[in-house]
This record gives C-alpha cells, structure tokens and sequence, in this order.
C-alpha cells in the first residue's frame, strides 16, 4: 500500500469532516483528527487477527512437513516449545545457527530443521495475500499473541547482538534511492505527520515502544494480519528502495534495533490497525 | 570550574574524539556494511540495486537529525546541488497551477509497485499545508499556505522556487525533500506546474 492510497482513507474522514464544518479553520483538522481517533477506537471492539492466531496455534502443533513432525521441538530462546515471552526477547543470537534471529527467520529454521521443509518451501508465501494465506504469518501471530502483556527484554549480549543493534542503527539513517529517503525521513522528529497519520519517533524510547509494540497487526484496509518483517518490507517500498529480502540481515539488524529501544514496554500486539 | 580546567576538558574531549575518528566512528558505514546492505536487497522492477548506491550528499547526510553536518560539508553539498539545477531552455518558470495541484496530491511514482510508465506525483501535500481546502496535510515539512502571497512573482522568486522544488539541497543541505528535479522524479513541465501552484496568483495556495 502506498503513502498515496493510506492518504486517500482518512481522506475520506477527512472530507466528511469538511462538509460539517464547511468554514476551514484549526478546529476543521483537529475535528478531523478526533474522528480518526474515534475510528481507531471502535476497530479496538474486535480484532480479527484471533483468526490468524487459532491457525498458528494449529500449525504449531500439527505434525508437518518431510519428517512429519511438529513444531513443538523448535526452540524460539526460551527453550524447545517453550512459546510463552518468548517474542518480547526476539530478536537474540542463536548458537545453533551461529547469527541472530527473529521471530520469523527462527521459524523457517525450524522449519527447515526439524520438519524437514526445504528453505524454498519454507519461505514461499511469507507474506499473504487474500486465498493464498501465509503459514509464516499464521504461526507468528499466534506466538507473538503469547507475549501480549509481556515487557519487552531485547538483550545485547552476545558480540552479534551488539553488531545487528549497530548495524540496524546505522540502516535507520542510511539514505539512499531516487527521493533521498531514509528511515529517519520519516520517524527522527516528533509530533510529525505525513498527511494525518502521526509518525512515531523510532529514535526515542517513547516512539519506539509504542512502535514496535504494536506489530504483527490486523490490516483493515488490507485484511491481512502483517509481521514486523512484512513492515520493514513495505517502508522500504515507500522508500523506493529496491526489495528487502525476507530475513536478510539489514532486516534482522534494524529489527534488533527497534526492538531494542522499546525494552521497558509492555508487548501489545497483535493489535489492529486502519 | 575554572576556564583553565574547562579548556583542559574539551581539549581531552575533543582529543577522545579525533582519536574515535582515526579508528572509525560506530558510526561510519563501512565497506563491509555496504556489501550487507546490497545482500539484504534484490532488485524489483524499475528498483535496482544501484538504488542503494549513494552520491556524495546521500552519504554526509545519513545522520540523525540532531547531529550538525560539519559546515564545510553542508557548504560541498549545497554547492554541488546548486550546480545541477538545469532551468528550462524556453526561461518560462510558471505553468498550470490545476495541473500542479494534481501533482502535489499524488504520491505515486519510482516505488517498484508503480508502472514506471505512469507519471509520478510531487506528493506535496503528505509533508506540507498548502491550500486552505486540503485539511488533510503533513508537518514534515513548513506550511506553504499563501506562498506566493508572502514572496511575490518577481522573476528573481520565480527562479528560487523552481530550483527549490528541482534541488532543495543546493538551498539547504541535507533537506528531508526529494530533489525533485535532480533525480528525475517530477519533468520540466510538471516542475513549472508546481512553481505555479505555489506562486501563481490564482493558486488555491494564495487564497
């Protein structure tokens, strides 16, 4: 979706907006901006990303792929099955694979691993798309449903985990492409918009917390539910950067980052948005 | 604290510091990052991987916004981008403000999802106020509301504006603006459109 086509939403609350109060002033926009808040806040009443995470659940448990085993022997850092806290830790380093991980790229690798899948398989429909729903999306919504409330514990221990934090902070602020844009174009400054969607500040312990928090999400205009690498993916869309490659290590390290800055948060997602 | 000991202190501050530069900053995109950079991308469409390769202004501005571009930087920066601006050979600098606010409504264009054949927009409105009927506008940038109105159309803000839109960075280094003109990302003739939206008298802009 484009910075575009989201403009053109809350144009539409926007413009209902101005047939009310027909005589411009501040109070038309701020007017305006309550009534995207009141929309936010009845999307709240029901979230269909529940959907999502009763078939991540299932997929969890089932016995899948070449070995037909299940997912259950998959240690996402808290030890083999153990789902429960485990995202607000993720991203972290993984002896076994000897780099570090998200939540998403730790999936394929069990995958991979313990089922049997080939890495090809495992990662061909990452992100879904109306009938062609993504097992990877499923399964992530279901655990990182499990950490909903949990405080957000992103170590830097590991020389690993400290390079992808330095690494990821340096792609936020890396420019690039034919409009200039970096990360930071966008989410360095506070109390910004682009049209009337506020942008968190992502270099700030406030901005960040109340970013990354709230990812995976239910898309309404979308109707999908998105992964955190699904988000990255289509910032750097909007940036007219070339493609991020699912689970690359740019992704790993700007997730490292984020998530990160938003230790001392609750986790709160999967949420709902526009 | 005596000034003698603070001139002590930013003497060993400032010492600490040049020693952090000799050994590259944490900072510094390096070589090797570069090569992680382009490994983590794949070309789509009309976004190749020479996206990711940075010019000169690219690379200085790559900061955060509370960090101060060295003043000889912003001064290499700005002149280079002055230098690139190209004014239309016909002198004339004001077009269509209609088509202009066409322009600066739509955001499409250059993202590997868009047909490379579609024009693409200015996307003015998603960081700037510019007319009083569009509420529905951005902060990243300054309020443009009555433009024209404030400056005039001499010749002299006719030729400032439409090298601003072409290059904001020969104004000010480091602008969070797209080079419209630079990069090809707007043509001649869609540039003029967006001077006259801004400065022409008629415009939504300086009602």
């Amino acid at each position: 979706m484009s910075i575009s086509m989201f403009m053109s939403e809350y144009k539409c609350v926007a413009v209902a907006m101005v047939m009310v109060a027909s005589v411009f002033d501040a109070s038309a926009q701020s007017s305006a901006v309550d009534e995207i808040a009141r929309y936010r806040a009845q999307l709240q009443d029901g979230n269909p990303a529940e959907l999502w995470e009763a078939r991540g659940e299932d997929l969890w448990k089932q016995k899948r792929g070449p070995k037909n085993v299940s997912l259950e022997g998959c240690n996402i850092g808290k030890g083999a099955g153990v789902v429960k806290g485990a995202y607000a830790q993720l991203p972290r380093y993984f002896a076994d694979a000897d780099r570090v991980m998200d939540l998403e790229t730790r999936l394929v690798h069990c995958m991979v691993t313990l089922q049997g899948f080939s890495y090809a398989d495992a990662t061909r429909r990452v992100f879904g798309s109306g009938s062609n729903r993504s097992d990877l999306e499923a399964l992530t919504a279901w655990i990182t449903s499990e950490s909903k409330g949990v405080v957000m514990n992103v170590a830097l221990n590991h020389d690993k985990e400290k390079e992808a934090y330095n690494l990821g902070e340096k792609m936020f602020f890396f420019r690039g492409g034919p409009h200039d844009f970096a990360c930071s174009t966008c989410h360095a400054e506070s109390g910004k918009r682009i049209r009337l969607q506020d942008l968190p500040n992502l270099t700030e312990k406030k901005g960040a917390q109340l970013g990354y928090t709230t990812w995976p999400a239910y898309r309404v205009s979308q109707g999908e539910l998105r992964t955190f690498q699904w988000r990255l993916n289509d910032c750097f869309r909007q940036q007219r950067f070339p493609e991020l490659v699912f689970g690359s290590e740019i992704s790993i390290a700007l997730t490292t980052f984020l998530a990160n800055n938003a230790n001392g948060a609750a986790f709160n997602a999967p949420a709902i948005k526009r | 604290m005596s000034i003698l000991k603070l001139a002590f202190a930013s003497v060993f501050v400032c010492a600490l510091v040049a020693a952090g530069c000799a050994t590259v900053s944490d900072k510094t995109v390096t070589q090797q990052d570069l090569k992680t950079i382009k490994a983590s991308f794949k070309e789509n469409g009309q976004a190749k991987l020479d996206r990711l390769d940075q010019d000169e202004a690219q690379r200085l501005c790559s900061i955060a916004p509370s960090v101060t571009i060295a003043k000889a930087d912003a001064a290499r920066v700005e002149k280079m981008n002055l230098e690139s601006i190209k004014y239309p050979a016909d002198g004339k600098l004001m077009g269509d403000w209609q088509q202009g606010e066409r322009i600066a409504q739509t955001g499409v264009g250059k993202q590997y999802s868009d047909n490379p054949a579609t024009p693409s927009g200015g996307n003015c409105y998603a960081c700037h106020q510019m007319s009083k009927a569009e509420i529905s506008f951005g902060t990243i940038g300054p309020s443009l509301y009555n433009y024209g109105k404030l400056r005039g159309t001499s010749v002299e803000m006719q030729r400032y504006t439409y090298g601003r839109i072409y290059n904001p960075q020969a104004y000010s280094a480091c602008s969070n603006m797209p080079r419209f003109g630079h990069n090809d990302i707007l043509t001649e003739q869609q540039l003029k459109d967006v001077t006259a939206l801004l400065l022409d008298p008629k415009s939504p802009v300086n009602q």
